[in-house]
């Protein structure tokens, strides 16, 4: 059942994006912007986390949910060490996106050409 | 355009412009929400798959499983990116390519690929992040902005 709700979820997401690129016009750039930061702002208001236990991947594949995992670690380090904790903790769960996206991004790079 | 733009602009200038507007493309909004809907939610579904597979097979929690995910779903679109098949899906797709994190590691790894030929610090290492740059920067600002708010209610209003 999970993987109809990832679907459905996901799907969703996306439609949002669409809407954002063809009815206001945003650019891609803007569009992906936004979304990290309701991604955040639905985490503070502890949305993001039961929308995860109920889509699985239909909320963790999303952009948004880069917004909500920086808050995520940023409160666990915030619990644990305090106000410092908010910075110190920001991309304790975030990581491996970026460092997947950079790694790959120079492994890329080394093996693939440019078309055109 | 802002309306406090059109205004400095000659009168032929203000004229094109409502003439073009008039003329433009109307976008096929519904078709395009259908596509990016089944397209993103086909990325989700796998997304899906790869979280269940590391869940039975490598221990992680329904939480915690989302970062294996991420960073396999990144790899599989640095494969689809380097044979340009990413691209002529983005086309099709719309939103449906862009918003799922596979969209961020293509504006990554696109942009590496492109700069390749001025060289890989100029270009690979400073290009690379010109796309997903602002997202990062907006996420880590408003995260923190978030996290600050909520460390405060929690704290000293026992929220």
């Amino acid at each position: 059942m999970i993987f109809f709700w990832a679907f459905v979820v996901g799907g969703l997401f996306c439609v949002i994006g669409q809407i954002m690129f063809d009815v206001f016009k945003l650019s891609p750039a803007h569009t992906l912007t936004i979304l990290v930061v309701s991604g955040a702002v639905l985490n503070g208001l502890g949305l993001y986390e039961p929308l995860i236990d109920f889509a699985g991947a239909g909320a963790t594949v999303p952009i948004t949910s880069f917004g909500n995992s920086l808050v995520h670690g940023a409160m666990a380090e915030a619990e644990a060490h305090g106000l410092i904790g908010v910075i110190t903790g920001m991309f304790e769960v975030t990581s491996s996106g970026i460092s997947a996206a950079i790694i790959f991004g120079v492994i890329g790079a080394l093996i693939f050409k440019a078309k055109g | 355009m802002a309306d406090k733009k059109k205004k400095n602009l000659p009168p032929e200038a203000q004229q094109y412009q409502a003439f073009q507007q008039k003329r433009e493309t109307k976008r096929p909004l519904f078709k395009n929400c259908l596509k990016a809907f089944f397209v993103g939610g086909f990325i989700c579904f796998i997304g899906q798959l790869i979280t269940t597979f590391y869940i039975y097979f490598f221990n992680f929690t329904e939480q915690t499983a989302g970062n294996p995910t991420t960073a396999t779903l990144i790899f599989l679109t640095m494969l689809a990116t380097g044979f340009g098949i990413y691209d002529r899906i983005g086309q099709f797709a719309g939103a449906g390519t862009t918003v799922p994190v596979t969209g961020f590691g293509n504006a990554v790894i696109a942009s590496a690929i492109e700069h390749r030929t001025e060289g890989f610090i100029m270009g690979v290492g400073s290009s690379m992040l010109k796309l997903a740059g602002p997202v990062i920067v907006y996420g880590v600002f408003s995260a923190f902005i978030v996290a600050l708010i909520k460390t405060f209610l929690t704290k000293w209003s026992g929220f």
